[in-house]
């Protein structure tokens, strides 16, 4: 079935839009700005407001309605790592039952990248917005290993516990910075030949598990995940019951 | 509450101004009634349907009633059932059909007394059945804090898309849902019949709409754990039928003003102070909440300088409610945010009108109405504004907060809109809570001078309205810089002076209950 965004009426198409062009508040700018969003294919737009930014920028907030829609039924390759979710006490009992021992996650945010934000969501005891970190786990030993760690160190630190999983977190995506350094991470480990020791996990809002997957990690999780959902996609894969 | 150290002398003095601003008018309002009273007293007493051409059976018994409805339409319509075996059924499909029910021999009124009964025996089983039900529904969904009532609008045309849309602002957190009338219905001298999927910026007010949204609400309140009240508007020349058929579907609140129609909608001004009257009358009984609306006089004259009209009106509006049996509890005096946001501290001039407003009717219900004239095209900036006047309201204990969309005089809202007017209220008032029980304002600081002198300005406002008589001060353009005179506007005609043997059971029965007389 083709959908189409929901305005205040269904299948009307409207669109949210805001942009800065690099043009002075004039007649002109607001011209291009209508033919710069009709040119994405938009039917017909309104610029309700034309700031200026300064000489020559001026901000734009436009209202447009599209006739393009997507069938729903398509989108079919989408898949997540950990489609039910176990809570805290459930993947503790989870852990003690099947894997019968704790378990042993290491986590780095690594490369350049110094953002500790998202690995601290995961890790730290305190979790993020009402949801506890692996820390805070009975049954899971966790390493935060912070930000800016080399690749190389996280896996010689992975190696040393014996850790069944390992958490490479990436915030930015600047010219897909990201994904360069995941690619260096995966051929890190395969050098060492420890590509089957480790769970190999990625996390960070601009990543899912497809994304993740074509990378050589085993799982990605992108905005909106919690301890628990990597909790319960190391459990279940250590305990031979991925669902 | 005193924080603003108002003059306990000056708004007694107001009141007093206004009891003597509406007495005359109350005088005229007695001795008069209304075609559209007459409709509304055969609704309650069973009145129901339409025929072919979709005329509805109280406009066309009223209709035929020409020359004699100053003797009450419920005589006629009382001594007609008693030929149709008390079969009320078979009398609206008579009057469908083009019976004419001023035709018939006449009993004798003690015989009309004894009919009348049981018709109104059974209008009062169900309007306090709904009394019943709203209450044992607003105690098992009880809120759990003291913050404004989050109110939303829906208005797609369509009763049952606004369903769609009613249901998922009551998810996103909305306390409060209205159902915005098509345009121009209020100048409809008939409330048209049915469910309805056309309308024009909202949807047609009908009985069986109201009854859909009604049944749609009540789901969701079960669901959500929380009573969703229902407003749509008892406005406009049916004003007072619509309120029967708000007060039979349970409809919460009303919107329903003493002088709106005439300042805002060229109602003739006899017509809407007399139609009023009896509407309150029957939103009392129902124990809905009127919502008075002051906030359009700011829409066009400028909020800042003529702040003082609206308090004026407030205190017209708590007069004329008091005379058709409101407490104060359901009296919901309006008021809006629309000082210009360029002012250098407009914001500390808002919070002084809506503080001042809660201190001079500490038990009413304020509705407070968000920002529209200065609402541009920036949806960002509108926003801000928007948390602006969360912020004002939630720290001056405003009662029922209508939400500001950032797309205000642009498009429709969007349904996302609405979900992120209530985030940004919802972040805005837990986050200072308990800000208002915190403050103290300077004694003679900006706050409490602007309030003085607010005061002092409605009190000059109310003697010279008082001196002139409001007829004459409407006429004049003392309110909202609007002229109307006396006789002119839609629907003069259809006032009446009241015969000597004027009859209206329901009149008698509301003013017994009410306790009026």
């Amino acid at each position: 079935m083709q959908i189409r965004p929901y305005g205040d009426t269904l299948d009307d198409g409207a669109v949210q839009l805001s942009f800065t062009l690099p043009m002075s508040n004039s007649e002109k700018s607001r011209e291009a700005a209508k033919r710069f969003v009709l040119k994405h294919g938009f039917k017909r737009c309104e610029i309700t407001s034309a700031e200026a930014l300064a000489d020559n920028f001026t901000m734009f907030v436009v209202y447009a309605w599209t006739k393009l829609g997507i069938d729903s039924s398509e989108v079919k390759d989408v898949v997540s790592a950990a489609p039910e979710i176990m809570n805290f006490d459930e993947v503790n009992l989870f852990i003690k039952e099947h894997v019968k021992r704790p378990i042993v996650i290491v986590g780095a945010c690594t490369g350049s990248d110094a953002h500790t934000v998202g690995i601290d969501a995961i890790m730290n005891m305190k979790g993020y917005n009402h949801h506890f970190g692996l820390e805070r786990y009975p049954m899971v030993r966790a390493y935060n290993l912070g930000a800016q760690v080399e690749n190389q160190h996280l896996i010689e630190y992975a190696i040393k516990v014996k850790a069944d999983a390992i958490l490479v977190s990436q915030i930015v995506n600047q010219k897909d910075m990201h994904l360069e350094n995941m690619k260096e991470f995966i051929s890190f480990v395969k050098d060492k030949k420890v590509r089957k020791q480790f769970l190999l996990i990625a996390g960070g809002p601009h990543l899912n598990h497809k994304m993740a997957k074509e990378a050589g990690f085993d799982a990605g999780f992108g905005r909106g995940s919690y301890a628990e959902h990597v909790a319960t996609f190391v459990a279940r894969k250590l305990a031979g019951k991925s669902k | 509450m005193n924080k603003l150290n108002l003059s306990k002398q000056k708004t007694k003095q107001a009141r007093k101004l206004a009891g003597a601003i509406t007495r005359p008018v109350q005088a005229y309002i007695d001795t008069h009634t209304t075609i559209s009273v007459e409709r509304t007293v055969l609704r309650v007493l069973g009145a129901n349907g339409m025929n072919k051409e979709g005329v509805p059976v109280p406009n066309l018994a009223v209709n035929c009633l020409e020359g004699k409805l100053a003797k009450g339409a419920a005589r006629y319509w009382v001594n007609a059932l008693l030929h149709y075996d008390g079969n009320l059924q078979k009398l609206n499909r008579a009057v469908a059909k083009g019976k004419d029910i001023s035709a018939l021999e006449m009993v004798s009124d003690v015989k009309l007394n004894k009919v009348v009964r049981p018709l109104l025996g059974t209008f009062n089983k169900q309007i306090t059945a709904n009394v019943k039900t709203r209450n044992m529904m607003l105690r098992r969904y009880r809120k759990k804090d003291d913050s404004p009532l989050l109110y939303l609008i829906v208005a797609t045309g369509n009763i049952y898309e606004d369903v769609k849309q009613a249901e998922a602002a009551a998810h996103q957190g909305a306390d409060i849902v209205a159902v915005i009338r098509t345009t121009a219905q209020s100048l409809l001298d008939y409330v048209p019949c049915g469910a309805t999927i056309h309308g024009f910026g909202g949807t047609y007010a009908t009985q069986e709409n109201f009854r859909i949204m009604r049944e749609a609400l009540d789901k969701v309140a079960h669901k959500e754990k929380r009573y969703i009240r229902l407003v749509n508007y008892a406005s406009g020349l049916c004003m007072p039928e619509i309120a029967a058929m708000g007060a039979l579907e349970r409809l919460d609140m009303m919107l329903n003003d003493s002088m709106y129609g005439v300042l805002f909608r060229d109602i003739n001004m006899y017509r809407t102070f007399v139609d009023q009257h009896f509407s309150r009358m029957l939103t009392a009984f129902a124990d809905i909440t009127i919502n008075t609306g002051e906030d359009n006089y700011l829409t066009t004259a400028d909020a800042y300088q003529n702040a003082h009209t609206v308090l004026a009106s407030q205190f017209i509006n708590e007069g004329f409610a008091g005379n058709a049996g409101l407490a104060p509890r359901l009296m919901g005096l309006g008021h809006a945010f629309e000082i210009d946001p360029s002012l250098k501290n407009s914001v500390l001039y808002e919070i002084a009108q809506a503080q001042m407003v809660r201190e001079i009717f500490p038990e009413a219900p304020i509705k407070y109405m968000p920002p529209t004239k200065f609402m541009t095209g920036d949806i960002f900036r509108g926003y801000v504004l928007n948390s602006m006047f969360n912020l004002v309201s939630g720290m001056t204990s405003q009662s029922i907060h209508l939400l500001g969309m950032l797309t205000e005089g642009i498009l429709n809202p969007f349904m996302q809109d609405r979900y992120l007017a209530v985030k940004n209220a919802q972040y805005i008032m837990n986050a200072t809570a308990d800000l208002g029980r915190e403050i103290q304002f300077a004694k003679h600081g900006i706050i409490a001078k602007r309030a003085d002198e607010v005061l002092n300005k409605t009190l000059t406002f109310l003697e010279r309205v008082n001196k002139l008589g409001l007829f004459k001060s409407i006429s004049k353009g003392l309110f909202a810089d609007v002229k109307r005179s006396p006789k002119g506007g839609k629907g003069y005609a259809g006032v009446l002076r009241k015969d000597s043997d004027y009859w209206n059971p329901v009149e008698d029965f509301l003013q017994k209950k009410l306790k009026l007389k």
